[in-house]
């Protein structure tokens, strides 16, 4: 099967961005396909490489990173909620593209099932 | 369809929303508490009696690793609420359908 | 693979329903949620608003988000059916909670009771909440 997963909230701040990694690992080690991620509102967040956890804790945003590279995810992040946020193409980490809302509807259709993480 | 509910019932009224509208669907609608949504189970909560009569129909789920890292051992949760991990949060979404999350 | 997605997405008409259950303002998801309504427009589809809960009070009449320098954007949702977006569902049961009625909403909309609401949800394929 495949999934869309749309996360909401920032990452660090809220359990939203964590559950959403756990639930695509999941569904990935199950068989399915995650084809993309799209990323929305405070989301974004999850995309900015810049960001440096401390030694001890998760790093959020290369998981996604691996998650793309090793499964072939698409990380969309919408261009108005980025933007708005200061986030741009030079801080994106890598597997991470700026795009529309149009990319959430369109794997909202494609997708067998849309999963949405949020507050 | 596979509700989920991730705040605690205590603080906001998204859990008691939830339910109304769960009763009013046919059997095959489910219900997963995620996050702090885990709290809802609790048996001392004021959720309890409703979620019981949806756990004793085998409709009511709850996140295990989201139980364990807030310390909410099973014995604190109200009978017959089964307890699931990530790939059985994956498997209610692909046997029940649309996931509604009540964010 | 982006290929193979538009060809399915020109075939595919799903029901789309978004979840408006958040007041307007003081978070951004009510505005964001009008966002996707917007461009799902595009993608041909058999879309509906539901409101409920707080939700209902994004439609509130006489809302004025100057002195707060934010965006008016209840007058948008009289827009929508001009995108052929004319499914809006707005439950009775949150209305009487908030001591409103369809009267006091920017829009015409199918105001339903709880139960109907319910069914509404469960035949859905596509669920987008905010």
């Amino acid at each position: 099967m495949q999934f869309a997963i749309l996360v909401n909230e920032s990452p660090y701040q809220h359990q939203a961005a964590d559950s959403a990694y756990h639930f695509a690992k999941a569904a990935i080690a199950m068989g399915h396909r995650v084809p993309r991620v799209f990323f929305y509102m405070d989301g974004v967040h999850n995309a900015n490489r810049l960001q440096e956890p401390q030694q001890d804790d998760r790093n959020i945003v290369q998981r996604w990173s691996q998650l793309a590279a090793d499964h072939d995810v698409d990380l969309v992040v919408c261009v108005a909620a980025a933007l708005r946020r200061g986030v741009k193409d030079e801080i994106l980490a890598p597997g991470f593209r700026i795009s529309g809302l149009g990319q959430l509807v369109e794997i909202g259709i494609e997708a067998d099932r849309l999963v949405t993480f949020g507050d | 369809m596979l509700h989920t509910v991730n705040k605690s019932p205590l603080q906001t009224r998204d859990l008691d929303s939830c339910l109304l509208h769960l009763e009013a669907q046919s059997a095959e609608s489910r219900l997963l508490l995620i996050e702090d949504g885990v709290y809802g189970a609790l048996a001392a909560a004021p959720s309890a009696t409703t979620l019981s009569d949806l756990a004793n129909q085998g409709r009511l789920y709850v996140l295990g690793p989201d139980l364990s890292a807030r310390g909410v051992a099973p014995e604190a949760l109200i009978a017959g609420a089964e307890i699931v991990d990530y790939e059985g949060f994956v498997q209610l979404i692909v046997d029940y359908g649309p996931h509604q999350a009540w964010v | 693979m982006n290929d193979e997605f538009d060809e399915d997405a020109a075939s595919t008409i799903k029901r789309f329903m978004f979840v408006n259950r958040k007041a307007p303002h003081g978070t951004i998801y009510a505005l964001e949620a009008l966002e996707v309504v917007l461009i799902s427009a595009a993608f041909d589809q058999d879309v509906s608003l539901a409101f409920l809960d707080d939700g209902v009070l994004q439609l509130r009449k006489g809302q004025d988000a100057k002195a707060i320098e934010m965006k008016n954007f209840a007058p948008t949702y009289r827009a929508l059916e001009g995108y052929d977006i004319e499914k809006l569902y707005v439950e009775r049961e949150s209305l009487e909670a908030r001591g409103m009625t369809a009267d006091d909403l920017v829009v015409p909309v199918e105001v339903v009771d709880r139960a109907r609401m319910s069914a509404l949800m469960s035949e859905q394929d596509v669920i987008m909440s905010f």
